[in-house]
């Protein structure tokens, strides 16, 4: 226990007299969260919108009013002529076009009128989201309009939002980047500090020491697990009281999935550090490893139920996936213990895992 | 001309001040000791004279050029081998010369026929296919010292250049800076080893970033009335206020 | 001119000869482009939905195979309560629940516009928006079928036509914007990790006392990892041919121009990171805030135009942003040259600002 200590102790004044690592360390996370956490967003909103109004009557110019006065739309201008539509998508600052032809009046009183709504499907997603809603709004500005003679729709439809009623993407976002951010900047810590004294030469007078490995490894892990629950805590407090994520659950249970989530993320970076031989290396596996499947395969941004499913069984093996999914679960939905033992069972069975296969990974070199 | 001369230099970190007003002269193909215990400040005198760290007052000229205006002449005539290892060493030898030669601006041509001579020389010749990495210490330390005079500089530095290496290889090493002085070239040397320092022309010790020695081998021991340098050097150290690190 | 080539030979042999570094050139590229773009799509096929239909009339079962068969939604359950509905939204058996009133069938025929209840998991907004619309569009059609045989209505014809991906094709649009994360990830932290690692071996001293110059040694530094982004830049060109079929509609000239510029510019940031850091952890560090926050506000997997106002100010500074929107724009809309001379001139500004940065602070004296 003794030697644990002082060995302990060489650790914590690594970490504490490299003051610029240290301070990017616990302000990283921070920055990042505050920035993403506010910027990236899937709601469709001001999507910029184009007219060729070949009627130039009341009707239409009161309809474009109404597109414009909502959220969703923002108009960019009137054209002159159907070859202009083109050049402005080529340009890109121009999503949707409007066409009403010359027979919009008229037609209207016959009811045959016909817009044509042209969207740059580059993006389909969207592209059919704006769709939807343009649709939607006409027909129902038409309707108004025709009042009197229109029926109420066939079938009216009550829409409940739950958990999230304003469907406001940070309530998904943020949850998601918290877990993105721990498992880099918790892997990047550690993946340096086996290998570091490799590089240093300062392995040799470790391996000769009657230190044990687990020992080693254990003190290794240990003072960046601190510095780890410092940046936990500082962004769930920054999700909750900065960008108004709610916790619904159990806010004990959210900081044990964070902590067990850390721990297992720390010895994904000691994993690293042991079968690594530079720095160098160290840090490009963890950073351009981690990077992109941590982004995209843990359902931050990308859902996993419409991955094809040989990708969903990858996405098993990252351990961000299941503390996104459950602290999701958590934090929003406000389930408890029951619903998300699953996922706590296995991030406690894949941290196990990795420290113990870190352990063997060092005592290979002995 | 003097191959480095230099009247009161200063270096000062914040409070702390690492070399305090040094003066001294080295002449043109002397072997040059430049001793000290750790943290005398040797080596940030050092880095002063090669142009890598400013000074904070003083004067200095190497190979005639003024340490503070003219870094890049200074560069172009000096050669250095430092304290940490620094060839490329996923690089072969062949390939370190061959950078190094063309970044002083010798042809390709010079390059491959110095190269050869140096392999020659140093009878490496079997090993100049293998990655730095995978030579031994003392072998990488003569390919350091060849590449840091591959330029024929006016004058190298050799910041403990035979640091951890058995005495067998010291003195080939050692051979190397006579054969290079012989063609003129002026070796400003800084060692552990006392008696490496029996070897040089003459030697300064410093001590609290001061020069409190300076003249020849026997002279300093006549001096101190001392049998070896090893206890000129205990002498002067005992008095030493700040502790190595 | 002549230093310079020592110096990129050392550079090109020391790249090749890192084992790690040569695997990584070769399974980034091939993980990025055949993973991400199946990882990163919305496409929402078979929502699972569960129905609680108090009805079960003939009209009722209709609806539920018209929404079922549609493709987007799959049918997890019947359910006899709403109460027991909510229990499986709540442990995500499904995300959306449809109640149907007990007199549905009789308000249709009647003309009294019956009502529905959606209850819909909203936790992610976007997924959550897009199943309403497509179950909103089927029930409307359903509505309007009924409704079309016995009475008049007033149906104005909004005809969406959809234009540059008319297959509404998620790779199409993914895709191009992924060889941008593919030179900018591999380039960026190469670049970063460079000149400090030099330092922490120190090897960067024996570089410092000769005369090399300051825009000579970056230069040495940046070609390399410039030479890099291009080849990965062409292999990425080719494995979205060959592997998705994807070509550029407008000319592939373009996408090489810009992208010369866009690879000087992230080198550029990556050797300005090298020379600040001390230790390659740090570098690395740097190098990963500026991906991440790059990559997650460049309009590559959310809109731009979603984005906040001041974040999509932020974007004007993001140089990941323009060259996907020049990818995008190029790939899929055919955009010429001139279309993108204006987002060129801003990367000039980027290559000017960055590199004279990663010159400027590479210090050759220090103290």
């Amino acid at each position: 226990m003794k030697q644990f200590f002082s060995f302990f102790k060489k650790e914590v004044y690594h970490i504490t007299r490299d003051k610029l690592t240290l301070s990017i360390m616990l302000s990283l996370p921070v920055v990042l969260l505050l920035v993403l956490g506010y910027a990236i967003s899937t709601d469709i909103k001001n999507v910029p919108f184009v007219v060729l109004d070949e009627t130039k009557s009341i009707l239409s110019l009161q309809l474009v009013e109404k597109l414009s006065q909502n959220k969703y739309f923002e108009l960019a201008g009137y054209l002159h002529s159907s070859s202009e539509i083109e050049s402005h998508f080529q340009k890109g600052d121009t999503k949707l076009a409007l066409v009403i032809p010359s027979s919009f009046n008229s037609d209207m009183l016959l009811s045959e009128a016909a817009i044509q709504v042209i969207v740059d499907a580059s993006n389909p997603n969207e592209a059919s989201t704006i769709a939807n809603y343009a649709q939607l709004m006409i027909q129902q500005y038409m309707q108004t309009q025709a009042r009197g003679q229109a029926p109420l729709a066939p079938i009216r439809t009550e829409v409940k939002m739950l958990y999230n009623p304003q469907m406001e993407s940070t309530y998904n976002m943020v949850p998601g980047i918290i877990g993105l951010l721990m498992i880099l900047i918790c892997a990047l810590m550690t993946s340096v500090s086996v290998v570091r004294e490799k590089e240093m030469g300062t392995m040799e007078i470790l391996l000769s020491s009657p230190l044990r490995p687990t020992t080693i490894i254990i003190a290794k892990a240990l003072p960046y697990l601190i510095v780890g629950l410092i940046d936990n805590v500082l962004v769930i407090a920054l999700a909750h009281f900065v960008l108004g994520v709610p916790i619904a659950g159990n806010l004990f249970l959210v900081f044990f999935l964070a902590f067990l989530f850390t721990f297992c993320a720390l010895a994904l970076g000691l994993l690293i550090s042991t079968i690594t031989d530079t720095q160098r290396s160290a840090m490009i596996a963890s950073g351009a490893g981690l990077m992109l499947p941590t982004m995209l395969m843990s359902g931050i941004i990308f859902p996993i139920s419409s991955m094809p499913d040989i990708l969903q069984w990858i996405s098993c093996i990252n351990p961000a996936r299941w503390f996104v999914a459950a602290i999701r679960d958590v934090m929003i939905r406000g389930v408890g213990l029951v619903e998300i033992w699953e996922e706590l069972l296995i991030l406690l069975g894949m941290t196990v895992f990795l420290i113990a296969l870190s352990i063997r990974k060092f005592k290979n070199r002995l | 001309m003097k191959a480095i001369e230099v009247k009161g230099l200063t270096k000062r970190f914040g409070q702390f001040t690492a070399v305090d007003q040094i003066t001294f002269e080295v002449e043109q193909g002397e072997i040059f000791g430049f001793l000290g215990a750790n943290g005398a400040g040797k080596t940030t005198a050092m880095r002063m004279l090669c142009g890598l760290l400013n000074p904070t007052s003083g004067y200095g000229k190497v190979a005639g050029f003024d340490i503070y205006k003219n870094t890049n002449d200074i560069k172009r005539n000096i050669g250095y081998m430092s304290q940490k290892f620094s060839l490329y060493e996923d690089l072969t030898a062949t390939e370190n010369f061959e950078l190094f030669g063309g970044i002083y601006g010798l042809s390709r041509k010079e390059i491959k026929s110095k190269t050869e001579k140096v392999f020659a020389d140093l009878g490496l010749q079997a090993q100049r296919k293998l990655l730095v990495k995978s030579l031994p210490l003392g072998i990488k330390q003569k390919v350091s010292f060849a590449v840091s005079t591959f330029h024929s500089p006016k004058i190298v530095f050799l910041d403990e250049p035979t640091g951890g290496v058995d005495p067998m290889a010291r003195r080939t090493f050692w051979e190397m800076i006579y054969a290079a002085a012989e063609h003129g070239i002026t070796s400003f040397v800084t060692t552990h080893y006392m008696d490496e320092a029996e070897y040089c022309n003459r030697i300064s010790i410093m001590v609290d970033g001061q020069i409190r020695a300076l003249d020849t081998p026997s002279n300093l021991k006549r001096e101190f009335q001392s049998e070896s340098m090893e206890e000129v050097f205990h002498a002067l150290a005992r008095q030493a206020k700040r502790s190595g690190e | 001119m002549k230093t310079l080539s020592f110096l990129l030979k050392k550079e090109f042999l020391q790249v090749f000869r890192n084992k790690l570094i040569g695997r990584l050139l070769v399974a980034l590229p091939l993980f990025q482009l055949t993973v991400i773009p199946w990882a990163a799509t919305f496409d929402q096929r078979n929502i699972p939905l569960s129905i609680v239909d108090n009805d079960n009339s003939s009209y009722s079962r209709k609806l539920a195979d018209k929404i079922t068969s549609s493709g987007f939604f799959k049918l997890m359950d019947y359910i006899p309560s709403h109460e027991k509905a909510l229990n499986t939204l709540e442990n995500g058996k499904s995300r959306l629940i449809l109640d149907i009133p007990a007199d549905f069938e009789k308000n249709l025929v009647n003309g009294n516009s019956p009502k529905l209840m959606l209850s819909i998991d909203a936790v992610n907004g976007q997924e959550a928006g897009l199943g309403l619309s497509y179950i909103s569009q089927i029930i409307n059609m359903f509505g309007a079928e009924i409704v079309s045989s016995n009475e008049h209505a007033v149906l104005v014809d909004v005809s969406p036509s959809y234009r540059f991906n008319p297959e509404m094709n998620y790779h199409n649009y993914m895709v191009p914007g992924i060889i941008v994360l593919l030179v900018s990830i591999i380039g960026g932290m190469l670049s970063a990790l460079n000149i400090v690692s030099e330092k922490e071996i120190g090897t960067i001293e024996q570089i410092n006392v000769t005369p090399v110059s300051k825009v000579t040694f970056i230069l040495g530094k940046l070609i390399p990892f410039w030479v890099i982004g291009i080849i990965l830049l062409s292999f990425g060109m080719l494995v979205a041919r060959i592997v998705y079929g994807i070509a550029p509609a407008g000319n592939i000239l373009s996408i090489y121009t810009f992208g010369f510029l866009y690879l000087l510019a992230f080198t550029g940031l990556g050797l300005m990171i090298s020379n600040f850091a001390q230790t390659q952890q740090q570098a690395m560090f740097v190098i990963l805030f500026f991906l991440i926050i790059f990559i997650l506000i460049s309009g590559l997997f959310t809109p731009v135009s979603s984005m906040p106002d001041w974040a999509q100010k932020l974007t004007l500074f993001n140089p990941i942003r323009y060259y996907v929107e020049v990818m995008r724009l190029v790939y899929l809309k055919g955009s010429s040259f001139t279309d993108i001379l204006p987002l060129i001139y801003k990367m000039l500004v980027f290559v000017t600002v960055l590199n004279t940065l990663a010159v400027w602070s590479y210090r050759k004296t220090n103290g």
